[in-house]
């Protein structure tokens, strides 16, 4: 027997020098910052503050941290693919061999969708949706943390692949017979579906905490109407986190059968039925699509409304179009395959059940324009981003109406043309907002705004990068090229190739400005200071407390009795005294920080490595320690401490805004 | 005075809408959200019927489920089941009037109830695989033994997590948070009910129908 599997020295790839020079500079970047915290002796404050932490302030901050890391590696595959593709036109192979070509693009989708746009997403909805419902932690801040370890394991996984053994080459969607034993017999597919299979159960417990703590636990006042629309859009994501989620795990739960245990349920003999798997990807995939967009639709409607100063005009209608949005996001997977050989009327459904969810998105993009006609805006930053966003996204949404069209589709299915499609509505829309909202909300969370010059400069890099990136492939599309190529004949393709290269160089210049603009920003922390704790004349409850914000949020939980609270209060206290009696502080219990989130996450790693190498005993173990670690913590003494209202007191002492209105 | 009577006593502008009365309880909270996950797993268990209802005629020629179910004994094994729901309601009352024989006591047959059901279960598929009805040989197979077998996992999970919950009895007695997790398992394990009645109509009467 061989105790450690199929995993042997020639599982890491010596002969490829492209991969173990992006090894070995990962290990250098690594092996650096480890030697920074220890030689600053930053690990007590570390694992005290940080990675034993269930704050959702921080929790939310090291999921931005994990994305912003992951958008550096998948931008980094984006380039090689780009720049592949201007070479290797004609006789040309350009530099990136097929079978290294294939983990490119099928690591650059499953990092950019799991890995830098869901834990960007989510790391912003746990810092902001707490503060906006005017609440101390999320319902469940310990299984927050379990939920952020088990993201990080994922993409740890993901990212040994890089050294160890190798990546899917199956492209993100890793559809079967492809993806069985059969003709994807090494690691590639078991790295894919185990990363995934671990983030996935974090990001499921992500959207029961989310539903729960939004609809059970608003400050005092604060019903349903009241909610500002950021909360609105994150309770329909995470419904559907609720609702999609397990889809995903079964399905990859199915595959990882047929390929460990020889079951049949997506092979191509013994009955299998490999259209079953896209369909239930889909039934998830779809979904998932607005998992991602809708909270980036409500970081929007809070920038526009809070720099024109005015209301979000048709708040009702914008609720009401989310919800919409959210059901309605069910019943449209099958256009992602109307080649798949449905009859007539089945796509003929899915097409126009698509085109109807462009309705409630227009009923949103009115409502933003509606909410600046007539406001002062203020061009900061982040309203750079949402007028950017506006018009990518239009774009974006009518070539989706157009691929709705199940004739077209045949046409333009998997060409280069979806490849555009997709990433108009996923950059500009998602990647748009969280840009949006990183520079929006980085002064509550740091206590400095960000700096305007390299801001602006980011945005513009983005914004002109995306479009000479981006609009080449709808032409390429138009003339047949399809996705995935790493190599192609047709030297009529090439310049517009060159054009979409230089795109990405751009969107590569966008990236480093944004890396300038946060050094920078650290530097002069002291010029951008945010005293106030309301940077932006805001609306909502976040801008109500200190930046940042204290542990526990607010002393006193404020009372809600209008919508965008904050505005309100701010009004009527305007050229009123203030009020003089003293407030009343009591004590308030907070749970206790706790390892188990960072432990089971170690353990996790542990599983899935050996269950992807194979290694059955070691596999055993780390299950064995997961269940140690979770009765552990189920046995712990103590589960909360207390923090006197002399603290409370003197913090507001201290930070006077939070009494100041 | 009982709280309902105390509440219809007050003038109905006294109490607050119920959307705007401030964070809800820990034992709302925890058992709403347990709730959340169940419907979560309700829908990981769609899928994987949904995956049966595509693959249940797909047999590759080999074993119907005509052939390979008895259901005498899925029918023993039902009752198992549904009596352990029975009792484990009973462990839900004693847990609220503080009599621990009671919790022991119930918490044991329900114990012995489940282990019946998934000795029964783990029959049923022992004597299949001997007649090399085994997952590997049709894609109806490979959704059977994943559909049933996965809500036998759950059951399984169900016992260990009962054995811990009476640990946890003894040594801390009832807590708060001991309580809330004595109500999640009794959503849990009326959950795998709920499941189960879906599984034995869906698969085992419908399944044998000639």
């Amino acid at each position: 027997m061989n105790w450690l599997g199929k995993l042997n020295l020639s599982a890491i790839p010596l002969d490829q020098p492209i991969i173990m020079g992006a090894t070995a500079f990962m290990v250098l970047f690594v092996v650096f910052i480890l030697g920074w915290i220890t030689l600053k002796g930053y690990w007590a404050y570390l694992w005290n503050e940080w990675l034993t932490s269930i704050d959702h302030k921080r929790i939310g901050v090291m999921y931005v941290v994990l994305a912003l890391l992951m958008l550096l590696r998948g931008s980094t595959d984006a380039i090689m693919m780009r720049a592949q593709q201007a070479l290797a036109a004609g006789a040309a192979q350009g530099y990136l061999p097929p079978e290294h070509f294939d983990q490119v693009f099928s690591a650059h989708g499953t990092i950019m969708i799991f890995f830098m746009a869901m834990p960007f997403i989510i790391g912003v909805m746990n810092f902001v949706v707490p503060l906006q419902l005017g609440v101390r932690d999320m319902a469940f801040p310990t299984l927050n943390s379990v939920a952020l370890w088990l993201t990080a394991s994922g993409i740890l996984l993901t990212n040994i692949s890089l050294a160890v053994g190798e990546f899917a080459h199956t492209g993100w969607v890793a559809y079967p017979p492809l993806s069985e034993l059969q003709f994807s017999p090494g690691v590639g597919v078991d790295y894919y579906l185990w990363a995934l299979q671990i983030s996935g159960i974090g990001t499921l417990m992500t959207g029961i905490n989310f539903v729960t703590t939004i609809l059970k636990m608003r400050a005092p006042g604060m019903g349903y109407m009241r909610m500002p629309v950021f909360c609105w859009t994150a309770l329909a994501s995470n419904l559907l986190i609720v609702a999609a989620f397990p889809i995903l795990t079964a399905t990859f739960a199915m595959l990882l059968l047929d390929r460990y245990l020889g079951f049949h349920f997506f092979s191509v003999d013994g009955g299998g039925n490999p259209m079953m798997y896209v369909n239930l990807f889909w039934s998830w995939g779809h979904p998932e699509v607005y998992i991602l967009v809708l909270p980036a639709f409500g970081i929007f409607s809070e920038v526009v409304s809070t720099f024109s100063g005015k209301p979000l005009f048709g708040y009702r209608s914008m609720v009401a179009a989310t919800m919409a949005i959210c059901v309605l996001s069910f019943v449209v997977w099958l256009h992602h395959f109307f080649t798949m050989g449905a009859s007539a009327n089945v796509n003929g459904f899915f097409g126009v059940m698509t085109m109807i969810i462009a309705v409630p998105t227009g009923v949103k993009i009115f409502n933003w324009l509606f909410t600046m006609y007539g406001g002062r805006v203020r061009f900061t930053v982040p309203i750079l981003w949402s007028i950017g966003f506006i018009v990518t996204f239009v774009i974006g949404g009518m070539t989706g109406v157009l691929l709705a069209v199940p004739p077209a589709d045949f046409q333009l299915h998997n060409s280069l043309f979806l490849v555009a499609h997709f990433h108009n509505v996923i950059i500009g829309g998602v990647v748009f907002g969280l840009m949006a909202g990183y520079n929006y909300w980085f002064p509550k969370v740091f206590g400095f705004r960000l700096d305007e010059g390299w801001g602006r400069a980011s945005f513009w890099c983005w914004f002109i990068g995306f479009y000479l990136a981006f609009i080449p492939l709808y032409v390429l599309g138009l003339m047949g090229m399809t996705r995935r190529m790493q190599h192609y004949d047709n030297v009529a393709w090439q310049p517009w190739l060159w054009v979409a290269a230089a795109g990405a160089a751009v969107i590569l210049a966008g990236i480093i400005c944004q890396i300038v603009q946060l050094i920078v920003s650290i530097r002069e922390r002291e010029r951008l200071r945010d005293t106030t704790g309301d940077p932006w004349n805001g609306r909502t409850l976040e801008w109500s407390t200190s930046s940042p914000p204290p542990a526990w949020n607010f002393a006193v939980l404020p009372h809600v009795t209008a919508r965008d609270a904050f505005w309100d209060t701010k009004q009527h206290a305007r050229g009123k005294p203030q009020p003089t009696q003293k407030r009343e502080y009591r004590s308030i219990e907070m749970p206790n920080k706790s390892p188990t989130g960072f432990i089971n996450a170690f353990f996790a790693v542990v599983i899935g490595f050996s269950m992807i190498w194979h290694i059955w005993w070691m596999a055993g173990l780390g299950v064995l320690g997961a269940l140690v670690t979770v009765l552990a913590f189920a046995f712990r003494s103590t589960e909360e401490i207390e923090i006197p209202a002399e603290q409370l007191a003197e913090f507001d002492r201290t930070h006077p805004v939070e009494i100041a209105v | 005075m009982s709280i309902g009577v105390e509440i219809n006593a007050l003038p109905p502008e006294a109490l607050p809408i119920p959307s705007e009365a401030g964070p809800a309880s820990k034992r709302i909270v925890v058992a709403y959200g347990f709730w959340i996950f169940i419907l979560s797993d309700i829908v990981m268990f769609s899928a994987l019927f949904a995956a049966y209802a595509v693959l249940v005629h797909a047999t590759a020629g080999g074993a119907t489920g005509v052939q390979l179910f008895n259901q005498g004994s899925v029918a023993i094994e039902t009752a198992c089941l549904l009596a352990s729901s029975y009792t484990c309601g009973l462990m839900t009352l004693s847990v609220r009037s503080r009599n621990y024989a009671g919790i022991y006591l119930a918490a044991l047959v329900t114990f012995v109830l489940g282990a019946a059901f998934l000795g029964l279960e783990l029959r049923e598929f022992a004597g299949m695989i001997a007649r090399g009805a085994t997952p590997q040989s049709s894609a109806f197979l490979s959704a059977f033994f994943t559909l049933v077998g996965c809500h036998g996992l759950h059951v399984t999970v169900g016992l260990g997590w009962l054995v811990v919950m009476m640990a946890q009895v003894s040594i801390k007695y009832i807590t708060p948070a001991v309580e809330r997790r004595l109500l999640c398992f009794a959503i849990f394990w009326h959950a795998l009910d709920i499941i189960w009645v879906c599984l034995f109509t869906f698969v085992y009467l419908i399944g044998v129908r000639p």
